[in-house]
């Protein structure tokens, strides 16, 4: 049986090729369709239980996956890291192969290690699903962010997208570098030299220290998060004061007026209002931030179906 | 072996005119009836129809939709190749509706029961009936039958049926093609 997608897993972009991406999004459009309707529930994914593994925590990613899966009739169980026993010490190993024997058919996973995804796909018999692993890869929201630029602005070829604040932690800039440069996007990363990881000149993309000049480059500006929690050991060591990191970094309604022509603006979520984005730039017309969110159930029913559609139906021996 | 043509042009329009008048025959005033082409084969016959049904009815505003059945067959994690969902256009609930489901060939049934699965999203419907281009008799694999047929046709395991059109293909016509070697 050949694979829908060529992947088994999805554990980063790298796994998809430029045609794979295509075959999402055209799958997300028939989605988008689907939750459109008054009974927003297909019956695809009927006889595949899905475990969502969370080891980090999250509101959004672990709502949207859940509510893809059950919006695609596949049965859900929850984890978190906080009430598991994970706290007594289990193995990551132990603790899926455990859920695993339970007769689970994929696993959608976050953790705080980078390559945590790929470690498990080589131990477990599971479809694994990449829900964001440390600083590493969060492909889906790559996927979303794609989505969401291609149906805001049609396209994604040639479109210049700069991607600003926090690189350095950032598993959304990676993946979003990936994606969007597979895609044939221009991309620019910008911030501060501190929070700009050394690989950056590697992965072909232009690199910007200020705010002002990527913004008046490109069409699309996707404000990271500031990651407070992965700052250097005892709080913020790689800037001064969040106060001047929203003074040099922060996009707020002068800076926006400034630019001179209109651009689209999106944020991966959770925000830090006031931080690296203003509340009335973050809730202005130019904004895609909730379309991102909505987009965000679409694609995933797109990836789960996907990736479903190349597992074997047998029973595993 | 080369292809054996069932309908060429002229009856293949003649056969789309009787069914237009079978179902005005049946139904009567098309006010309650709501014409629903299963995406992808089955919207051309559907828009075909429902030309065909303004032209002799001289009615408007005849309900009709698209409907795909992607996400809802049984066999998607089968296929060799992806299913890529086409568009479901359908603005309108057909609660109460007289629902006619138009597919151009009815061969194992599979596509029907995924298509009658996918409706229940729009509400509940007075009745559905199944109108088909051509009927593939002897296969089914499920209990559905067609309640409007254009032509039958009695073929073997592996003899593939294509419906062409004008507006796809060129020409319209059917053709019954030999097994595969």
């Amino acid at each position: 049986m050949s694979d829908a997608l060529g992947t088994k897993h999805l554990l980063g972009i790298d796994d998809l090729t430029a045609d794979d991406i295509d075959l999402v999004f055209r799958t997300a459009d028939g989605f988008k369709e689907v939750l459109a309707r008054p009974i927003k529930k297909v019956p695809s994914l009927r006889d595949i239980t899905v475990a969502n593994l969370f080891f980090e925590n999250s509101t959004r990613t672990r709502i949207s996956f859940e509510l893809a899966e059950k919006r695609l009739s596949a049965d859900v169980v929850n984890f978190s890291s906080s009430t598991s026993s994970t706290k007594k010490g289990e193995t990551l190993i132990d603790t899926v192969n455990n859920i695993l024997s339970m007769k689970v058919d994929m696993v959608v996973m976050r953790h705080a290690d980078p390559g945590a995804g790929v470690f498990l796909s080589r131990h477990v018999d599971a479809c694994i699903i990449n829900a964001g692993d440390g600083t590493h890869e969060h492909p889906t929201q790559a996927l979303l962010d794609a989505y969401s630029i291609r149906e805001k602005l049609g396209r994604v070829e040639g479109v210049k997208v700069a991607i600003v604040g926090d690189i350095l932690h950032s598993r959304v800039a990676l993946s979003n570098v990936l994606c969007l440069r597979k895609l044939g996007a221009q991309v620019m990363l910008c911030g501060p030299t501190t929070l700009m990881p050394h690989h950056a000149k590697d992965l072909g993309v232009r690199i910007a220290h200020d705010l002002d000049e990527a913004l008046r480059w490109c069409d699309v500006a996707n404000m990271l998060r500031i990651q407070l929690e992965r700052q250097g050991g005892d709080g913020i060591a790689n800037f001064p004061s969040l106060r001047e990191y929203a003074m040099l970094f922060g996009l707020d309604r002068r800076r926006y007026e400034a630019i001179g022509k209109d651009i689209v603006i999106m944020h991966p979520g959770p925000i830090n209002r006031g931080v690296e984005i203003t509340s009335d730039v973050a809730d202005s017309a130019s904004s895609i931030i909730l379309h991102q969110v909505e987009n965000g159930v679409a694609v995933r029913m797109a990836v789960l179906f996907l990736l479903a559609g190349g597992m074997d139906r047998q029973p595993r021996p | 072996m080369r292809a054996l043509t069932i309908l060429e042009s002229k009856a293949f329009e003649l056969t789309v005119c009787r069914l237009c008048h079978q179902l005005i025959e049946d139904h009567g005033h098309l006010g309650g009836t709501a014409l629903i082409g299963l995406q992808p084969r089955g919207v051309l016959l559907a828009r075909r129809l429902r030309k065909e049904l303004v032209r002799i009815t001289g009615e408007k505003d005849i309900l009709y939709g698209e409907l795909d059945i992607t996400f809802h067959r049984d066999d998607f994690r089968h296929r060799a190749v992806p299913a890529i969902p086409a568009a479901t256009d359908l603005d309108f609930s057909v609660e109460g509706r007289r629902v006619v489901l138009i597919d151009d060939v009815l061969f194992t049934g599979r596509s029907i029961r995924a298509g009658l699965d996918a409706l229940l999203a729009f509400g509940r419907p007075r009745s559905v009936e199944l109108m088909v281009l051509i009927d593939r008799r002897f296969s089914r694999e499920l209990p559905i039958q067609p309640d409007f047929v254009g032509r039958h046709v009695d073929s073997i395991d592996g003899q593939h049926v294509t419906v062409e059109w004008k507006e796809t293909d060129g020409q319209d016509r059917v053709l019954l093609n030999p097994v595969a070697r």
